[in-house]
């Protein structure tokens, strides 16, 4: 249960990092180990070099604007916490974990690590997030739709380092999540945002899935429906939660079945239509909930 | 690699491969054994100490990592006097331990609930402290501790 051997670089740029990352086979970005410390000491991963990103300032900014909010991939979870500049991170980020992990894990780590049962990559994908990456002579952006590939797969190349996400802001906004216990990863979780168009005359639903597949999962024929037809009423929220859990690939495994996977996520997308449309039912994971 | 810190007041300074935790530098070069271990990859928090006021998994964390952070362990709890912080008086009080492998962990847990919710409900006591497993008290009286060390810093604090 000790991390093997491994060297240690702690460089203050995201060059030197880059740099560092290219120049060494083997070599693993940490940001806030809280996923990669426990895949060290069960020695899942050998890295040869770990470089540290804590030193690079930069990656820790926090920037507002009208439409989106901009974060260093090194701001920390428990700074997102009920975060009033983007609310439905503030929302979703109580539901990572517990107080512990939130304090070191970071927003970038999350969405490099990319489990689907975590909050972020689901909220990233609800309301189509742009990830900056920046690898040794180049710099892109990743929509996330391109940027999840599978179980912590992305699309991020070994020589890049994640350095900030761009979260557009969504006009409503919905999270709901069931997990066994209190602060563990999700079964199944749901974050609907309701987007503006580039000119901000017209809105649409986009309404993500995560815990189930691979990936989180976007419900398009769902979001179309939510879109047309409106989720003004009890029985077209029911409608639309209906059509999203017919869209998910979902399999039997240990803690629940394929069927108890799709009810779940009518359940919860439901739950997190309604409290878009009416925030008063917004939850925290605190209060204590029996399971739907 | 030469790593400096403070913990509970004191500067220290430790020479640590990279790959050797914040606890076991604590535990095993500082001779802090108050810190214990159980899981070893993040899960039970008996482990759990203060990094710059922030809780923090100490098995999740390179010593390295925490260059010039100030550290706060159990072993920081007692007052000079040698008299129990109310946390400690009150999970004595409560026999919110039993065998005591989780207390450490529990404990300091507890001190960041009350530290940013001086007075909390017993759902949130509940929703805070299930960051930390115990396998003998059935945390009922945990919660019963941590509830009766913030009535009794609420009072504390009331009579100042
Ligand atoms: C007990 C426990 C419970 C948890 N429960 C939850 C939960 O309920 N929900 C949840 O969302 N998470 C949970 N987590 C995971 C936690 O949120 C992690 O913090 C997060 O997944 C990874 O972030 P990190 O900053 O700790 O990254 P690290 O562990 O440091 O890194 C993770 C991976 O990402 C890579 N990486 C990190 N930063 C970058 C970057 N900037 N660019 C490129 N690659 C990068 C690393 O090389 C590594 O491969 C839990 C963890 C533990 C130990
Ligand atoms: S020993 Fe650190 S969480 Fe279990
Ligand atoms: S008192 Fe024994 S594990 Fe908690």
């Amino acid at each position: 249960m000790k991390p093997p051997p491994f060297d240690y670089a702690a460089p203050s740029s995201v060059t030197e990092a880059v740099d560092l990352l290219a120049a060494t086979e083997d070599a693993k970005l940490l940001a806030g180990g809280q996923s990669l410390m426990p895949l060290l000491a069960l020695r899942l991963a050998r890295p040869t070099l770990l470089v540290d990103l804590q030193d690079v300032e930069a990656l820790s900014s926090i920037e507002t604007s009208v439409r989106s909010v901009r974060f260093g991939a090194m701001v920390r979870q428990h700074q997102l916490v009920g975060s009033t500049s983007h609310p439905l991170i503030g929302s979703a980020a109580r539901w990572i974990a517990h107080a512990a992990i939130r304090s070191r894990g970071t927003i970038g780590g999350s969405l490099a690590h990319a489990d689907s049962a975590a909050e972020l990559p689901v909220v990233a994908t609800a309301v189509g997030a742009t990830m900056e990456a920046v690898g040794r002579g180049r710099s892109r952006s990743i929509g996330a739709d391109q940027f999840f590939h599978g179980l912590l797969q992305t699309a991020l190349a070994e020589d890049e380092v994640l350095t900030a996400i761009d979260f557009p802001l969504p006009r409503r906004w919905g999270f709901a999540e069931l997990a066994r216990r209190h602060g563990d990863f999700a079964l199944v979780l749901v974050a609907v945002a309701e987007m503006p168009s580039e000119d901000d005359r017209t809105h649409h639903w986009q309404i993500a899935v995560g815990g189930i597949e691979g990936t989180p999962r976007r419900c398009l024929n769902a979001e179309q429906e939510a879109t047309v037809a409106g989720v003004h009423t009890a029985a077209q929220i029911e409608a639309v939660a209906r059509l999203a859990s017919t869209e998910i690939e979902a399999v039997d495994h240990l803690h629940a079945s394929a069927t108890y996977q799709r009810a779940m996520t009518a359940e919860l997308v439901s739950r997190a239509l309604t409290q878009a449309v009416e925030p008063t039912t917004i939850s925290e994971p605190s209060q204590r909930e029996t399971a739907p | 690699m030469r790593v400096e810190f403070t913990v509970n007041g004191s500067a220290e300074s430790v020479e640590v491969e990279p790959r050797v935790t914040l606890a076991d530098a604590l535990r095993e070069e500082l001779g802090l054994t108050g810190t214990h271990l159980g899981c070893e990859h993040g899960v039970c928090g008996a482990c759990t100490v203060l990094v710059d006021e922030q809780p923090v998994r100490s098995c999740l964390m390179l010593a390295v990592q925490a260059r010039n952070a100030s550290l706060q362990t159990i072993e920081g709890l007692e007052r000079e006097n040698g008299s129990l912080h109310p946390l400690q008086q009150a999970f004595s009080d409560c026999h919110g331990l039993q065998c005591g492998f989780c207390t450490p962990g529990m404990v300091m847990t507890a001190v960041h609930l009350l530290a940013t919710n001086p007075d909390p409900t017993r759902d949130e006591i509940r929703a805070e402290m299930s960051a930390n497993i115990c396998r003998c008290t059935g945390y009922n009286s945990i919660v019963d501790s941590v509830e009766q060390a913030a009535t009794a810093r609420g009072a504390l604090a009331r009579d100042d």
